[in-house]
């Protein structure tokens, strides 16, 4: 799990790693973000149930000029009926340092399960976004975002 | 100063899908960051938003450090009758920001 | 820093130094160089976070200040009276004798015609006021004033933005003039105009001036940047303007 000052969102560490080598068009950073820390966060979502690919829809720009703020929009075809609709909608990450992004909770009165946000991205990496439908079963689907930095940045 | 912005449709029919959209200022620390002299800035987040329509949750968003800083957030209501629409955001530090509006729906 | 460091070197060894101005049919803003996301968000005002300055701003400028006018006692309404203000600065000042720029105009009013202490430079007040005043001139074309007491600062402005400086000896021109549209360590390099300030930069996540931003660029080449306000930042503010006359003011625009 995230250890206090050892994140992409400093900048200065994110500088001192590409300086020690990784300089190229992308950087290749280091991450902190572990996949227990994904699972266990998915976990908590999901309650423990099986997860399908498929029905929801994870919309985000395949390349991003800066991770501080990346537009990302989930969707999932649904009548949003009391019988048939999509409770809520969840987004997580494989590298922030935290995995969870979001939970939206949604109902029949949200006449369609859509949302969009804007989320950091510590690094290149997959997105990922979970359905939880009215009938108990979980969807997902996931995306991988390429992440540029800006070039002259606060000394 | 925390300020928000709204944009809903003033008028929708009855039945109709409308699209809600909230910007707020609000800097996101995310409790990973040193400052200047190296310390660690505390977390500083808004963890919760939600969207009551004449007094019923009709829309709810845990949120996390991921969330960009000033949090957009749209996300769509079904309109049923002429009433208020109440947005609350909620966090650290006894974060608490309210705005309104109402809509009218024929 | 040290990654601009690294590829800056590069670029010094590899690029040619052509010291030629932009022509005016081929200048383009900052804008064109954004991806369409990025675009999208300074486009549609629920979506760029500069609005929530701006907004701001206007609460700021209808405040009551202690026992002096708000700014709109004296002014009115900003949509007249500002409109086009923010596309002629920096303008020459009479009694300091020298060119300021739109955000010491604002503090004068305020120790002069408010009896309040300064806006610190960069502060939220004095960004939100500038983004508030900015916005009344979006769409407008800049109009730098035409002022034969400018000239002599507009050319110190034009010889810092060609003179190479900093530890790298890089110079504004060589990046700004002779290699717009290449890319540094994959950002392209713009044209550096002044159009959208103060900007929404999503590397600062927050709002910032001009001046924060040739700040950035200055560290980035490793040369000492200069006070808040210098005389040296507002020449090259107005260089920056001239060179950008008749492009159109965005503000508040978004920046990577
Ligand atoms: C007591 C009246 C008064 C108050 C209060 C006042 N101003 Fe002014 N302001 C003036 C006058 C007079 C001028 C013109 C000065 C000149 O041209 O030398 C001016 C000029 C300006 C200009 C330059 C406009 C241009 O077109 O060049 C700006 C910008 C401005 N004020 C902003 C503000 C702001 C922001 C506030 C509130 C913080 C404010 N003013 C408060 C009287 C006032
Ligand atoms: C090594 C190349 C380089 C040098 C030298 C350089 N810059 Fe920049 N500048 C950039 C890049 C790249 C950007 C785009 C933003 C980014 O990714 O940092 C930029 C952005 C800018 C912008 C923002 C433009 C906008 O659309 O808002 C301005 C203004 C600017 N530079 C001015 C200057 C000035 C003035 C100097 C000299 C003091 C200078 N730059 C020196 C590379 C450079």
């Amino acid at each position: 799990m995230p250890m206090p000052g050892r994140t992409r969102w400093t900048r200065r560490e994110t500088l001192a790693a590409s300086a020690a080598g990784a300089v190229g068009l992308l950087l290749v950073r280091p991450s902190w973000g572990t996949p227990d820390a994904l699972a266990a966060a998915i976990r908590e979502f999901t309650g423990g149930a099986t997860l399908q690919r498929g029905r929801v829809k994870l919309d985000l720009p395949p390349l991003v000029e800066n991770g501080n703020s990346v537009s990302v929009t989930v969707r999932m075809d649904s009548p949003m009926t009391a019988e048939d609709h999509v409770r809520a909608l969840a987004l997580f990450t494989e590298q922030n340092p935290q995995p969870n992004v979001a939970i939206f909770h949604l109902s029949p009165r949200s006449g369609r399960a859509i949302v969009t946000t804007r989320m950091r991205l510590a690094t290149s990496q997959k997105v990922i976004a979970l359905a939880q439908h009215s009938d108990g079963s979980f969807w997902s689907d996931q995306v991988d975002v390429i992440v540029t930095l800006a070039a002259c940045v606060e000394g | 100063m925390n300020l928000a912005r709204l944009s809903f449709p003033k008028t929708a029919k009855k039945g109709e899908i409308i699209e809600i959209r909230t910007l707020i200022s609000h800097v996101m620390e995310t409790g990973y960051r040193p400052d200047a002299t190296g310390k660690v800035v505390p977390r500083d987040i808004i963890r919760r938003f939600t969207c009551h329509y004449d007094g019923e949750e009709v829309f709810r968003a845990d949120l996390w450090q991921a969330i960009a800083a000033n949090p957009y957030l749209s996300f769509t209501t079904v309109a049923t009758k002429s009433g208020e629409l109440t947005f609350t955001w909620e966090g650290d530090n006894g974060f608490r920001h309210v705005e309104s509006g109402t809509i009218t729906v024929t | 820093m040290i990654r601009l460091l690294s590829l800056a070197c590069c670029l010094v060894a590899a690029l040619p130094v052509l010291a030629a101005e932009i022509k005016t049919r081929d200048r383009r803003s900052g804008f064109d160089f954004m991806t369409p996301s990025s675009q999208d968000m300074q486009r549609d005002d629920m979506l760029n976070p500069g609005m929530l300055w701006v907004l701001e701003g206007e609460a700021l400028w209808q405040q009551q200040a202690a026992n002096a006018p708000s700014c709109a006692g004296c002014h009115g309404d900003a949509k007249d009276s500002m409109r086009g203000a923010a596309a002629r600065y920096p303008a020459f000042n009479d009694r300091l004798n020298r060119p300021i720029n739109l955000q010491q105009r604002i503090n004068l009013c305020r120790s002069e015609n408010q009896q309040q202490p300064a806006f610190e430079p960069e502060s939220r007040p004095l960004l939100a006021l500038s983004a508030f005043i900015g916005a009344q001139s979006r769409g407008l074309p800049i109009a730098p004033p035409e002022d034969a007491r400018l000239a002599p600062h507009l050319e110190n402005g034009r010889q810092f933005f060609k003179t190479p400086m900093g530890q790298l000896g890089l110079s504004c021109a060589q990046c700004h003039d002779d290699n717009w549209g290449g890319r540094l360590a994959g950002a392209p390099i713009p044209q550096a105009h002044p159009t959208g300030y103060p900007i929404y930069r999503l590397e600062w996540q927050t709002l910032g001036s001009l001046q924060r931003r040739l700040r950035n660029c200055l560290t980035g080449i490793r040369a000492e940047p200069f006070d808040w306000d210098a005389p040296e930042m507002v020449e090259l503010e107005l260089y920056l303007m001239k060179r950008a006359a008749g492009m159109n003011i965005e503000t508040p625009a978004v920046r990577p």
